[in-house]
């Protein structure tokens, strides 16, 4: 890891959502209110250039805070930094608009991210135009024709429109709008989840290269272990809202230290044939609106102690667990 | 009883489209023996779910069956009236959908589409029909089936659905069951539970599977044998494991290059250029011939067939005896 | 067909068309384009293609009133269908009556489109309070029917201009009139698209360059939302034809020398059981084919552009 400060650095996020029914039905009923705590108080940083690879199933807070991240969803509490600046009080407009800038994201859905009525070239000429970058029509479409090639379409695909090209090409009309804006940080949802694996394999290996070439920083959302290993140099695994494990890629992969991280990993099909067979994990990702007391997890943790029930680990040296797992440790049968 | 339980041969599926005749499925034929686990993995446009709709007779216009066989027990379905249709899905052949959401009645209690399902098929009385509904759910793995049984499908979570769905396709006994992306919509963690209890319960009570999944990792858990599909077609079948280690079609062996690993952090994930050409551009001869890295000069002009030797079969020139 | 590397050209993209090629392939629909298309060219062209001025009361040929059209007994050449009471053509007061009864009617269905889409845009992006009382404003519109507005709008009208002036207000008034009542459906459409829409990634991505919320309705939220407004718009229009026929029926708007289709319906039934019987039906049929015309293309314009229908 480099010395320099980091990139993005977030700072104790959380996201409430108010799912009470309205306060006169409420008062009528005499029921409680309902908040569903998404994201859980979440930290954690990713240096320039690198890419952080963020895991969960669903309800484990991911996407949210994702939004939270790149501006699309104001936090309960906490901030993100980027680039030492907070994007929610930055010291004037402008410098608000310099950092939007900077930071964008691909969406999962490439049948959804394109706007179906407008030309690929102008969906891509747009935040050139916003954030003005360029000068004149022949300026921009110059450059719209340069970013189509860096993704591997051809200047020509400009007039067509969303609906004449596959998933695929799609995602990479998606990611040159991302980068039409020159931006440095890329937020990627679940980039390659609604792909087929052949195709998935290009727009990862684009996604590489492009790091490689320009320099960008990423933070990868996704449910996808293998890709995460792929394209990931630190990993960060969330269940309920929170973190529970960070490492390095390498690390997590060879020796998962929470509970989760590592059922998770045995989940996971095993292509080499090995024989090994899953582990299971008993139970089901839980009710964020109901989540259980203390550990999140510990319902299915085949470890748990008394002390899990009440007391919610915090997260140390890169682990949230009363008890994690050693190098050797098995997890034992799972309920 | 001999012979396979299910046998397609040289299946023809077209779309009758205002721009002309798309021919989705192009001969296809492979055999399903009792009991076994037949994977047909593929990516989106290959034709798998359509070789398991047209099995099922349930291909929508402007789709239909132009040509080949499907042979269930050795009698010929592909044929049927929709009336006698109905009486073999569900008694003979059940069906997994990929989203338990739209393949349960969101208007009916989980225990009445059960019932309905055993009185229809097994002319069970209610009370008996309720009582072998209670057991396969239980046997499903849900918790407190005497009481869940009476509730809505909206009141399960996804894995619980897909259990449900599963328990609805095998009550009626039937000799074979078609999985199509069952596990597609659901958590990493919850496909392993689903993905064991379709294996458990098939053995259990003696069902053959086709197991249709874009999901390589699924194969290689659940299935005894795989057919890979490529626009169309069958490109490679054999045993899982032989083909998920050494698979010979060019595009089999590309399609497992391209999945990324779990062990490894390569600088690049081996790709293949291009995408699966459309049914409407279809090229002559061998479909994957441009995209292929083994191309030969006949690939362009004739398209290969299916050669069996032994228990793999692949379609390819270079391959090929002739 | 594989579309050439450059793109599809414009020919071929007509010829690509569903919508195009689902409006060929019925008759039906196909005559009812016909009649609209003749009829507003009809409009259009009515004062080179009426043979005589029928709002002109210095023209009109007193002498020869009541007279039957030209293939009945008694009729006069110069007459196609015949004269009213007044001794106007009927053929050319059927022309420009056609014009003011499209004229009013698609002036009334535009302010209805502007005002409705424009609400339910706001009303469905902002959410909360605003879409709250948008829609509880909507709600009570409702409640009042075109004829009572219309009738409002005429007596405010008459008695806030002078004398001169109510006169040409008419035409306002009926526009005003059939805008305000059916705004509403528009903006209830749009609303509850618009909601669908919000969430859609592409208006996230809009957001992330930095886009204020007008930006985004206009450019991206609207062109989406389009769709089943155009459905809605060619049925109203039939409706808003209907209801100006209604209202100068009823004697509320246009004033006698310039009637609509549906005032000429009006004058000619009085004559209807007196044997003159001409100066009711032409109008009638004319106006009842429009309308029909016009309710055919909207169905198929519906059925053509819903996805889930295909």
């Amino acid at each position: 890891m480099s010395a320099s400060p980091p990139y993005l650095q977030v700072e104790g996020l959380r996201r409430d959502f108010d799912l009470s029914r309205a306060a006169l039905l409420r008062a009528l009923t005499g029921e409680p209110r309902r908040i569903l705590r998404a994201v859980d108080g979440v930290d954690f940083a990713i240096p320039r250039g690198e890419t952080f690879g963020l895991v969960g199933e669903s309800g484990s807070g991911k996407s949210t805070l994702a939004k939270m991240i790149v501006g699309l969803l104001p936090p309960s509490a906490g901030r993100t930094l980027i680039d030492g600046l907070d994007l929610a009080a930055p010291p004037s407009t402008a410098a608000r608009r310099a950092l939007r800038r900077r930071i964008q994201m691909v969406f999962q859905d490439p049948y959804a991210s394109l706007n179906p009525r407008w030309r690929v070239g102008a969906i891509i000429a747009e935040p050139i135009g916003a954030f003005q970058l360029r000068a004149g029509r022949a300026a921009i479409a110059a450059r719209v024709r340069e970013l189509l090639e860096l993704v591997g379409l051809s200047a020509a695909d400009a007039r067509k429109y969303p609906h004449e090209f596959s998933g695929g090409q799609r995602q990479r009309i998606a990611i040159a709008r991302a980068l039409a804006s020159e931006a440095e940080f890329l937020v990627c949802d679940e980039p390659t989840s609604a792909l087929d694996v052949s195709i998935q394999a290009q727009i990862l290996n684009l996604l590489r290269d492009l790091q490689a070439r320009l320099g960008i920083t990423y933070l990868l959302i996704t449910h996808n272990l293998a890709v995460v290993r792929f394209l990931s140099t630190r990993i960060g695994v969330m269940y309920l809202g929170r973190l529970v494990e960070i490492a390095d890629g390498e690390a997590l992969f060879a020796a998962p230290r929470h509970p989760y991280s590592r059922m998770l990993l045995d989940a996971t099909p095993d292509l080499a044939m090995t024989g090994r067979g899953r582990l299971r994990i008993g139970g089901e990702p839980p009710n964020p609106l109901a989540p259980p007391a203390g550990c999140g997890f510990h319902p299915r943790c085949p470890r748990a102690q008394p002390r899990c029930r009440i007391e919610a680990p915090a997260l140390r040296n890169g682990v949230a667990c009363h008890d994690p797992l050693g190098a050797g440790d098995s997890v034992g049968a799972a309920r | 009883m001999t012979g396979p339980l299910l046998e397609v041969r040289d299946l023809v599926v077209d779309f009758q489209t205002r721009r002309g005749k798309l021919r989705a499925l192009d001969g296809v034929s492979f055999s399903l023996a009792r009991g076994e686990t037949l994977g047909m993995v593929g990516e989106s446009g290959a034709g798998k779910s359509l070789a398991g709709s047209a099995i099922v007779g349930l291909v929508d216009p402007p789709g239909r069956i132009a040509g080949g066989e499907i042979r269930l027990d050795g009698e010929r379905i592909d044929r049927l009236s929709e009336a006698q249709m109905r009486a073999v899905r569900g008694r003979r052949i059940g069906i997994v959908f990929q989203d338990p959401l739209t393949s349960l009645d969101p208007l009916m209690r989980v225990g009445d589409q059960l019932v309905e399902t055993l009185r229809a098929h097994l002319g069970l009385s209610p009370a008996r029909a309720r009582e072998r509904a209670i057991a396969w759910l239980a046997e499903v793995g849900v918790a407190a089936a005497e009481q869940r049984i009476d509730s809505y499908p909206h009141e399960f979570s996804g894995g619980m659905r897909q259990r449900v769905v599963i328990a609805l396709a095998l009550c009626a006994e039937p000799e074979l069951v078609i999985a199509d992306e069952p596990t597609t919509a659901l958590d990493v963690s919850v496909q392993a539970q689903i993905v064991d209890l379709l294996k458990t319960l098939s053995r259990r009570h003696g069902a053959a599977v086709l197991l249709i999944t874009h999901d390589m990792g699924v194969i290689a858990e659940a299935a005894d044998r795989v057919a890979v599909m490529y626009a169309g077609r069958i490109v490679e079948i054999g045993p899982v494991r032989d083909i998920v280690q050494a698979p010979r079609h060019p595009y089999a062996r590309g399609l497992m290059a391209a999945i990324p690993s779990l062990h490894a952090r390569p600088d690049r994930l081996a790709q293949m250029p291009g995408a699966m050409p459309r049914l409407s551009a279809l090229p002559a001869g061998c479909a994957f011939a441009p995209r292929c890295p083994d191309v030969l000069g006949r690939c362009a002009t004739e398209r290969p067939g299916l050669e069996l030797s032994g228990e793999r079969g692949i379609a390819c020139w270079r391959e090929s005896s002739r | 067909m594989a579309p050439s590397p450059a793109g599809p050209t414009w020919r071929e993209r007509l010829a690509d068309n569903d919508l195009l090629a689902s409006f060929l392939a019925s008759p039906l629909t196909v005559a009812a384009g016909i009649v609209t298309l003749s009829a507003l060219a009809a409009a259009l062209g009515a004062p080179v293609l009426a043979p005589f001025d029928p709002y002109n009361p210095a023209t009109n040929f007193l002498a020869d009133s009541l007279t039957p059209p030209r293939f009945a007994d008694g009729g006069d050449p110069r007459f196609l269908l015949g004269t009213d009471d007044q001794g106007r053509d009927m053929f050319s007061a059927i022309l420009f009556g056609l014009r003011l009864s499209l004229a009013i009617g698609a002036g009334g269905v535009a302010l209805a489109a502007a005002l409705g889409v424009t609400l339910g845009l706001i009303a469905g992006y902002a959410g909360g309070w605003t879409d709250a009382l948008l829609m509880r404003i909507a709600d009570v519109q409702l409640t009042f029917p075109a004829i009572l507005i219309a009738l409002l709008l005429d007596g405010v009208a008459h008695a806030v201009l002078k004398a001169s002036h109510a006169q040409g207000s008419a035409f306002g008034v009926l526009v005003l009139a059939i805008g305000l009542s059916f705004w509403v459906q528009y903006a209830r459409t749009v609303r509850a698209a618009t909601r669908v829409e919000k969430n859609r990634d592409y208006v996230q991505a809009a957001r992330l360059i930095g886009l204020g919320p007008l930006r985004i309705l206009a450019r991206h939220i609207l062109p989406n939302v389009l769709g089943p407004v155009l459905v809605l718009a060619t049925v109203n229009l039939a409706l808003a034809i209907l209801t100006e026929a209604t209202l100068s029926f009823l004697g509320v708007g246009l004033p006698p020398t310039e009637p609509s289709l549906g005032a000429l319906v009006r004058i000619g039934q009085n004559f209807l059981f007196s044997g003159e019987w001409w100066i009711v039906t032409f109008p009638s049929a004319t106006l009842a084919t429009l309308i029909l015309a016009v309710n055919i293309l909207g169905d198929w314009l519906r059925v053509a552009l819903n996805p889930r229908l295909k």
